[in-house]
């Protein structure tokens, strides 16, 4: 155990003993995507109509921002080149699905189905279509498990949207909130408050959305609020997450448990 | 001479659909009250085949449940392995009992299972906080008298010495 937990020599070790797990979860999981199935293939005709219409509409808004946002990159990418910087946007990113299982309750983690296959490696991040999910913490060859923000032992560094005060958000093992740790009481903090990654580390992207602020509480015995924070994505209702390769700076050494 | 052995099969199955039923996806309330399935299976099949069936089974039954849950390697291992020595000393006594009494049993040794991994939590850092953690050892201990009878019907049926 204290190897596990210390030096992580028995990633092997778990990564093949998770392959003879692995035809089990599918087991638990093929009811889950049975139903998905059959309900996909027996909606209606209308409203796969409207679906599409809605989709279609949708997708000329985001065409029009978009355009407005290559340009917007580019005279970015300009003046950052003007600047030096070795920023670059643009991350290779890949569609993963969650598999249907419950881990131990008191943490928060979840199973995806892909895995060293597909190189994914400990350490990457997780995103759905509003905001950062979690990080991956172990491989195995078809599928691996990540581990939510809202995991006790998970912690991200991440910077107010307004003021660009930097800060530490852990999780709390309750589900949809997080926790931020050491800002000073005399920090204004408005409820709603955006709060972005930060990139510091280098493990998340820079400038993502992670949460919003639903309420702080100020004791007046200690020196710091206590800053309670709720996941912009979300983490109990997504079925597909986005595994992202961050192409800002070195890679970092992947590490298991994210401390 | 050694007693013929048969079955080795069913007991096989048994732990595979109690880990299943680890991973079933229950809905948020009923979660933290989820039997420890595996657990129940082992405790029954060290009181029914002692010789058999022990610490070894223990073992390596939580050390797939440490996989499957993606806790830390050897946690339940550890756990387990205790669970199936303590059984395989008390089996005569809690064979006798009556399903009351036996329940009552079942609760301590879950319980106690609870506890061991409740302090390892605790030194490696990451206790749960709530005292929802240990509605399993209740929920085991209500659920046992009738696992104990499918279990035994099952056992005689396939004839698994």
């Amino acid at each position: 155990m204290t190897m596990d937990h210390r030096y992580h020599h028995l990633d092997t070790v778990r990564s093949a003993l998770s392959l003879i797990i692995e035809p089990i979860r599918h087991v638990v999981n093929l009811p889950f995507s049975l139903v998905g199935n059959v309900s996909k293939n027996l909606s209606s005709r209308s409203t796969l109509l409207s679906n599409n219409e809605e989709l279609r509409v949708k997708n000329l808004l985001l065409q029009a921002q978009l355009q407005k946002y290559a340009a917007l990159q580019s005279e970015n990418m300009r003046l950052r080149e003007l600047l030096d910087s070795s920023f670059k946007v643009g991350d290779k990113v890949l569609i993963a699905e969650l598999i249907r299982v419950d881990l131990d309750p008191f943490t928060r983690r979840i199973v995806i189905n892909k895995g060293s296959n597909d190189d994914l490696f400990a350490g990457q991040p997780l995103l759905d279509a509003d905001g950062i999910i979690g990080q991956v913490v172990q491989v195995s060859p078809f599928s691996s498990t990540a581990m939510l923000i809202t995991d006790p032992s998970h912690a991200i560094p991440i910077q107010l949207n307004s003021t660009g005060q930097r800060a530490i958000a852990t999780g709390t093992g309750r589900p949809g909130e997080i926790e931020l740790l050491h800002i000073p009481s005399n920090t204004r903090l408005e409820k709603n408050e955006l709060l972005v990654s930060s990139g510091l580390g280098g493990r998340f992207p820079a400038g993502y959305p992670v949460a919003r602020v639903i309420r702080t509480l100020k004791h007046p015995g200690k020196p710091y609020l206590e800053v309670i924070a709720k996941p912009t994505a979300h983490l109990q209702r997504s079925r597909e997450v986005l595994v992202v390769w961050p192409s800002t700076g070195p890679q970092p050494e992947p590490i298991a448990g994210g401390k | 001479m050694p007693r013929h052995h048969q079955g080795g099969w069913i007991i096989i199955t048994s732990f595979i659909i109690a880990i299943l039923l680890t991973m079933l996806p229950l809905p948020e309330w009923a979660q933290t009250s989820r039997p420890e399935w595996v657990t129940l299976v082992l405790i029954y099949w060290c009181m029914a085949l002692p010789a058999r069936v022990s610490i070894g089974w223990g073992w390596i039954a939580g050390l797939m449940l440490d996989v499957t849950l993606g806790n830390l390697l050897g946690l339940h291992a550890l756990t387990m392995a205790i669970v199936a020595f303590l059984t395989i000393k008390l089996y005569q006594r809690i064979r006798v009992y009556p399903p009351g009494q036996q329940a009552l049993a079942i609760l301590v040794l879950v319980a106690m299972s609870q506890l061991l991994i409740l302090w390892i939590l605790g030194i490696i850092g990451t206790t749960p906080d709530s005292w929802t953690y240990w509605l399993p050892s209740l929920s085991s201990a209500i659920i046992w008298p009738w696992l104990f009878v499918v279990m035994r019907g099952v056992r005689r049926h396939f004839r698994v010495t």
